[in-house]
């Protein structure tokens, strides 16, 4: 145990421990600096030669879209290839993480749950909006597969985009439960009809994965357009029975706006790419249907 | 530095609940997250969330089954304060706008699930856990509590008296993950983990990636013990391949487990003769590998889940999710074949000691969830009773901190608690390496006597920047080997079935990984969005709980529950009804051993043979 209040003390402590044998002539520091450079230039040479004793058949080639603002050589956009032993099952998110802790550390990309409900693999998997971790390699039927962030989004590092813009337009429906009434015993629960249930159930299932709004050509142009997750959001509200007509007349208020429903020219790519079969178009269909409605009872 | 009434770290269920009930107390809290809420692991859960709301339930009858479900490690006050709040908090749910499966009449539906005596799992398809963390997002969005997400809490403002149960906790220090910021985060009236679980310790999990048992291990060097940590919970039906989870729901509505003979392998061979395939977890998880170990298994892996019998629109309308899993995951079309499922590391029924309000024994530093061990489910938790925990005792936990008047706890938690000295004898020391050097309160506190929570978050400040500076500096071996290494010892000996040499094997390769670890550093040199370093920090919590799981599984010289140990293979109450107790003791753990409660202010029970 040790009290002592001086932090730094302890890390030089530590530092001179371990470099006790080193001359005076390099600092610690340089010689760390250096010595990673050149364990650097040895992994480089072990991964090309881990690489090449491959073979060709059994693995599936990579090409993943580098970036990193503050990294020298990283600067300008590039892809980076990778081979990567094929095993049975393999999804395009086993290949990036085997890529990642076998040849290249700093390989940036967001990943948690692996199955298919976190939402945070969105990519750009040749060609096409996809989860990473719902990709089976196999499935591909391509001899490279070409990896990259989600398109018409900032591209923070890698494979890393900032979602900050997705995040706003889903906050712009007000994406919350808000009934006009709560039943008045505080045990008793709000009725909800089967077939009701059965209407909303598909808008409810969005991860917040954002291959919808980077597929729409709309979006693309329009950063103010809400977009297919944020009108299938304030769907989802719109058509659950229990919150009431108040409420859905103010949701409806909202799509209605400049940037809302409208702007949808049924295109379809949404619906195609998301992950979790959601009718995109047809829920913004019909909300526009219902705008009408609401808008014809005030004539 | 940051300054909130009340912090929370971590988004998930019980985060995200905690976060509510601090705000319902009129509280500033604000959730510090290393993943946007959305993203947490609660999402994944699928099959429901238990309570007794049917008028000839009862929550007497909730806690039976869950004190039995717990083979009589559970403690009385836990069981009886969460089956009498469960009620209310699906309500809660219910009136905040959660999509649950209805009955024709517009209320909740009930399913059966294992180990209940009444069908009482709320659920909403097999997404609840989806629809619950949503749901609860949606809340924290509209009552504009503030979310730092994407900011890893590395380490835990505590201050350094000797003694952890007069330590206090006045903060956290985070990492920003997207500018390499690095930030503390004062808490006035108490910090609350809700990490989630520690199945990243082992290799065939159906956790996520990012559950490294964080907030469990920070608590830990802290100095506040962990409890129970070998009760680990291995789900009898995962996918092979992955880990992917299919929900207890299957067999709820009728799913049958066959061996590679096409017998009905839980009444064929007498594993449960009443409930077949909805008896408890650990059962059905030991009949499967059984029945694998006796050559009945099929590629010597794995057993078939079959749902076809049910009919394409009963599955459609209630387990539709499932048919994806199987398809995306597996290959396998649930509607035309059989699916295959072998046992995977699930839950930790173990965690960071605390009471029935969350606190741990440092004052102002709660935890919640699979972080926490209330101890609720003792040696086993029950299908659908996990998410019910994260809503009660979240709402407790955010309640207390947040200075709601609470009945005073019955459990006792800290070292002061204890009532039997530790008899295990691991192979190696375990605890930090150079444990001596290493200053007091190792990474949970501050040096010297330092007490004034600016100053106590100012020197953490400082050693978490060094920390980091240290790993991005140095020249070392890559972390993610070490990781793995640990993960596939752990699912190799402190598995479904545990033999004493295994284990022992487990803390030697444990022991090894902690010395490798003093050489990782991270080769990103980037201060932007770096994983590397995240996953290198992690990597140390990992090391922390694997130690604990496995030394607790070396401790307990009984089979109860989930721990199954071939040198003891019976149930011995005379002996063990205690919990196992971790403290990090500065560094050089020490095991001992409280009691289990197995009476409250309303009941008390009594142990009895648990077959279903």
């Amino acid at each position: 145990m040790s009290t002592q209040t001086e932090p730094e003390t302890e890390v030089e402590e530590a530092e001179a421990a371990a470099t006790e044998t080193e001359s005076a002539v390099e600092s610690p520091g340089d010689r760390r600096r250096r010595e990673k450079q050149d364990r650097a230039t040895e992994r480089e040479a072990e991964r090309a030669e881990a690489e090449e004793t491959l073979d060709e058949e059994e693995t599936v080639q990579i090409k993943v879209f580098r970036y990193d603002p503050e990294v020298e050589g990283k600067r300008e956009p590039r892809f980076d290839d990778f081979h990567v032993p094929f095993f049975k099952g393999m999804t395009v998110l086993d290949a990036l993480i085997y890529a990642r802790d076998t040849y290249d550390s700093s390989l940036t990309f967001r990943h948690s749950c692996r199955q298919a409900v976190c939402g945070s693999d969105a990519l750009f998997i040749n060609g096409r909006q996809r989860l990473a971790c719902q990709t089976q390699v196999a499935d591909l039927d391509a001899e490279t597969i070409r990896v990259e962030p989600l398109p018409h989004q900032d591209v923070v590092k890698d494979l890393v985009v900032d979602m900050e813009h997705f995040y706003d337009q889903m906050d712009a429906v007000e994406p919350y439960f808000d009934a006009d009434e709560l039943p008045d015993d505080e045990m008793e629960q709000q009725r909800q009809s089967p077939e009701n249930h059965e209407k909303v159930k598909l808008s409810t299932r969005c991860i917040w994965c954002g291959a919808c709004m980077s597929s729409c050509n709309i979006a693309a142009d329009d950063n103010q357009y809400l977009g297919p997750a944020a009108i299938n959001m304030a769907y989802r509200f719109a058509m659950d029975e229990r919150e009431g007509e108040i409420r859905k007349e103010d949701r409806l208020k909202i799509v209605e706006q400049e940037h809302g429903v409208w702007r949808c020219q049924t295109q379809f790519s949404c619906t195609e790419v998301c992950p979790k079969d959601i009718p995109l178009t047809e829920h913004i269909q019909e909300l526009k249907r219902e705008a009408v409605k609401s808008n014809l009872k005030f004539w | 530095m940051y300054e909130h009434d009340v912090i929370v770290v971590g988004a998930g269920g019980a985060g995200l609940r905690a976060a509510i009930a601090a705000h319902e107390e009129g509280a500033d809290v604000a959730l510090v997250t290393k993943l946007h809420p959305v993203r947490s692991h609660t999402g994944a859960a699928e099959g429901g969330i238990n309570a007794a709301l049917h008028e000839e339930d009862s929550w007497e009858l909730h806690a039976y089954d869950t004190m039995k479900g717990s083979d009589y490690l559970a403690d009385a006050p836990a069981v009886d304060t969460f089956a009498q709040d469960a009620p209310e908090e699906v309500i809660n749910l219910e009136h905040w706008g959660m999509p649950f499966s209805r009955e024709e009449d517009g209320t909740v539906s009930q399913r059966p699930f294992g180990g209940l005596s009444h069908p009482r799992t709320t659920y909403a398809g097999a997404e609840t856990g989806h629809h619950m963390l949503h749901t609860m997002y949606q809340q924290v969005v509209k009552r504009g509590i503030e979310v730092y997400d994407e900011w890893y809490v590395t380490n835990l403002a505590v201050t350094d008296h000797d003694d952890p149960e007069d330590r206090e906790c006045h903060g956290v220090v985070a990492y920003e993950i997207a500018t390499g910021e690095i930030e503390g985060f004062r808490a006035n009236d108490g910090v609350i983990l809700a990490t989630g679980g520690p199945g990243q310790a082992f290799d065939h999990t159906t956790n996520a990636i990012a559950n490294t048992g964080d907030g469990a291990a920070m608590a830990y060097r802290a100095g506040a013990p962990m409890e129970d940590m070998e009760m680990i919970q291995f789900h009898p039906t995962t996918l092979p391949s992955t880990g992917v989870l299919i929900s207890e729901g299957v067999r709820g509505e009728g799913g049958i487990l066959y061996n590679d003979e096409r017998e009905r392998l839980m009444f064929e061979y007498g594993y449960a003769n009443n409930d077949g395939e909805l008896a408890s977890r650990d059962v059905v998880a030991r009949a499967e590998l059984t029945e694998v170990n006796n050559g009945r298994g099929i590629e010597d892996e794995y057993v078939d889940l079959d749902m076809r019998h049910l009919g394409e629109d009963r599955i459609i309308d209630r387990l539709e999710n499932i048919l994806h899993l199987a398809e995306d995951f597996e290959g396998v079309d649930g509607l035309e074949e059989p699916m295959p499922v072998k046992p995977g590391q699930h839950y930790a029924m173990g965690g960071v000691e605390c009471d029935e309000n969350g606190e741990t024994c440092i004052d102002g530093l709660y935890a919640a969830g699979e972080t926490a061990c209330v101890s609720l489910h003792g040696a086993n938790r029950l299908g659908g009773n996990a998410l019910p925990e994260l809503l009660v005792f979240g709402a407790r936990a955010g309640h207390h901190a947040a200075g709601k008047d609470m009945k005073e706890a019955e459990i006792q938690t800290g070292y002061s608690a204890k009532s039997e000295d530790g008899d295990v004898e691991p192979p190696v020391e375990p605890g930090a390496v150079g444990a001596s050097s290493e200053d007091a309160a190792a990474d949970g506190g501050s040096a010297g006597t330092m007490v004034e929570p600016d100053d106590v978050i100012e020197h953490t400040i400082d050693r978490e920047r060094q920390r980091v500076e240290d790993l991005m500096e140095g020249d070392g071996i890559n972390h993610a080997e070490v990781r793995s290494d640990v993960q596939k010892s752990m699912t190799a000996t402190v598995n479904v079935f545990r033999e004493e040499e295994g284990i022992k094997e487990a803390l030697r390769d444990i022991r090894r990984a902690r010395e490798r670890y003093e050489d990782v550093s991270v080769s990103d040199p980037s201060r932007t969005y770096n994983t590397d370093l995240i996953h290198t920090i992690e990597t140390r919590n990992v090391l922390d709980v694997a130690e604990a799981i496995a030394l607790g599984a070396l401790a307990r010289r009984e089979f109860r529950g989930a721990h199954w140990r071939a040198e003891y293979q019976e149930r011995r109450d005379e002996d063990w009804i205690k919990h196992t107790m971790l403290a990090w003791n500065d560094g050089t753990p020490e095991l001992y051993y409280k009691p289990v409660l197995l009476e409250s202010q309303w009941k008390e029970y009594e142990p009895k043979e648990r077959s279903y």
